[in-house]
């Protein structure tokens, strides 16, 4: 029997699950959580209770490296000791390693208090944890809605959401006919309604360029912006908040990818009609492959799960990915990155939040002859060598520098030294 | 997620409920940052997902370990932690 491994338990690695055990595959699902469902399903995990008694399971799983299909896992819980290490040798693996937030910097980002719009969302559904009681959202995209959804759900108070796009801009992505057609009109007009009830504006064309407070958020300063995100002077209000949620998208998370040699366009996994990668056996689906939304990912998902078994996948499965990915277009044009955002940053604002590399730094090292390219670059300032690798600041660096992002890190996830001498394997 | 826990924080008693994570039992309590870079500058729950490393703390003994990645268990020590102390 073909063995599919699946690496992630959010909608596009159980959708592939499902449907590689359709297809008559044994099937081992991982995630490094200890429930299933990824960020999208958070708080949802009994659904999948069915489906993964027909796998096998293996929560608080972190895959830390790849060699083609071969598998490193340790079981156990995050950052710990001791975690049991395996090796999976797979006929087909499928990455579904998801997507984090996006943050563009701005000055005062890294003050206590300013979170990641995820990270808001993560907390009020999985938790029941509101960030603040004055909570300012913004940023750009879609997801800022669910967003302070989730937060008026558990009581806190919402003092505005800003997407920096203009109406214009937001209006070409979005069609209400596309938009049926996925399911996504009840979802849009719950959230407006949600916003509506509770006197929470949603403004366009405005974004927060800077943070302030001194142990922690204290103000947000927003500002109205042109269609490329450029400050319009004179339009600086200050509000008072005590946590600040932003968000101008999402970045995949592909360095398991990058460890199998599968081949990125722009920081995307690049996959074939029936989402294999570049190298043979390797799948990938989900925010991967392309920011998305849950329903591409489900949909990407299934077709994985299905031609990892073996399979090759029908019309109807083709179809179902084809009209989300298209409705996730729609809306990518719809929520761009104004090019003038840089226009926010001065000489002394963090970029690289782990190293706390500044934005003058970064200019300088850029301009100088002695640094060319982004390996001494990053040697040069230490921006992206941190704890996170480049993982918040990679996006943000590349484009202030003129580079592309790199996307290696050698160890995809943490692993304690002993864990690595560890020679002992378990069955 | 309703049973009452218990944890220490630099030895401060602060309770939480079973199912949190240690970011979780944290925040609810009142707690903003609990890290400092090497600056000195205060960091605590940035991405809440473990993609940023900005909320890592000392668990029972154990440095670097995500807050929000963790799960708290009745009982656990945690420390805050400093870039030098966790390098």
């Amino acid at each position: 029997m073909t063995h599919v491994v699946i690496v992630g338990a959010g909608p596009a690695g159980l959708a592939a699950a499902e449907h590689a055990l359709a297809a008559g595959a044994d099937v081992t699902v991982l995630d490094q959580a200890d429930v299933p469902g990824g960020q999208y399903h958070r708080g949802a995990s009994h659904r999948f209770e069915a489906l993964l008694s027909r796998c096998t399971w293996w929560p608080e799983s972190t895959v830390w490296a790849l060699e083609g299909k071969r598998v490193h896992v340790l079981r156990g819980p995050a950052d710990g000791t001791n975690r049991r290490r395996h090796t999976l040798e797979p006929d087909a693996l499928v990455l579904a390693t998801g997507a984090h937030d996006r943050v563009l910097p701005f000055p005062g980002w890294q003050l206590p208090g300013v979170f990641t719009a995820g990270a808001a969302q993560a907390l009020a559904k999985g938790e029941r944890v509101a960030v603040g009681q004055r909570v300012l959202v913004a940023g750009a995209g879609p997801f800022l809605l669910p967003v302070a959804a989730s937060l008026l759900d558990i009581g806190a108070g919402v003092r505005a959401v800003l997407e920096a796009n203009p109406v214009r801009t937001v209006l070409s992505g979005w069609s209400w006919r596309a938009a049926a057609h996925v399911g996504k009109l009840n979802e849009l007009v719950h959230y407006a309604g949600k916003l509506a009830r509770h006197r929470v504006p949603y403004l366009l064309g405005r974004a927060v360029v800077e943070a302030r407070g001194d142990d922690r958020v204290r103000e947000a300063v927003t500002a109205r912006v042109r269609a490329d995100w450029s400050v319009v002077p004179g339009t600086e209000r200050t509000y008072r908040v005590d946590a600040l949620c932003v968000g101008h998208g999402f970045a995949g998370q592909p360095e398991l990818a990058v460890a199998a040699g599968c081949v990125l366009d722009g920081g995307f996994v690049r996959v074939g009609l029936d989402q294999r990668t570049s190298v043979p056996g390797v799948f990938a689906a989900g925010e991967i492959t392309g920011i998305g939304g849950a329903v591409a990912a489900a949909a990407e998902g299934a077709i994985a799960g299905w031609a990892a078994a073996g399979r090759t996948p029908g019309r109807a499965l083709l179809e179902r990915r084809d009209h989300a990915r298209a409705f996730a277009r729609r809306l990518a044009a719809a929520h761009p990155i104004g090019a003038a955002w840089p226009g926010w940053l001065r000489e002394d604002t963090v970029v690289c939040r782990c190293e706390e590399t500044t934005y003058g730094d970064l200019k300088s090292a850029a301009a100088d002859p002695a640094t060319p390219g982004p390996h001494a670059l990053k040697l040069g300032t230490r921006a992206g060598l941190g704890p996170c690798q480049g993982r918040m600041c990679g996006a943000a660096v590349a484009e202030l520098c003129g580079g592309a992002e790199r996307h290696h890190r050698p160890i995809a996830q943490p692993i304690r030294l002993g864990e690595l001498a560890e020679p002992k394997e378990n069955p | 997620m309703s049973e009452p826990i218990a944890i220490t924080v630099d030895g401060e008693t602060v309770t939480g409920l079973a199912g949190q994570t240690v970011a979780g039992v944290l925040l609810a309590a009142g707690r903003l940052s609990w890290r400092r870079t090497r600056s000195g500058a205060p960091r605590g729950v940035f991405c809440g997902i473990g993609a940023c490393f900005d909320c890592l703390l000392t668990v029972n003994g154990v440095a670097d370990v995500r807050a929000c990645r963790r799960r708290a268990a009745d009982g656990d020590e945690i420390r805050t932690q400093s870039r030098e102390e966790g390098a």
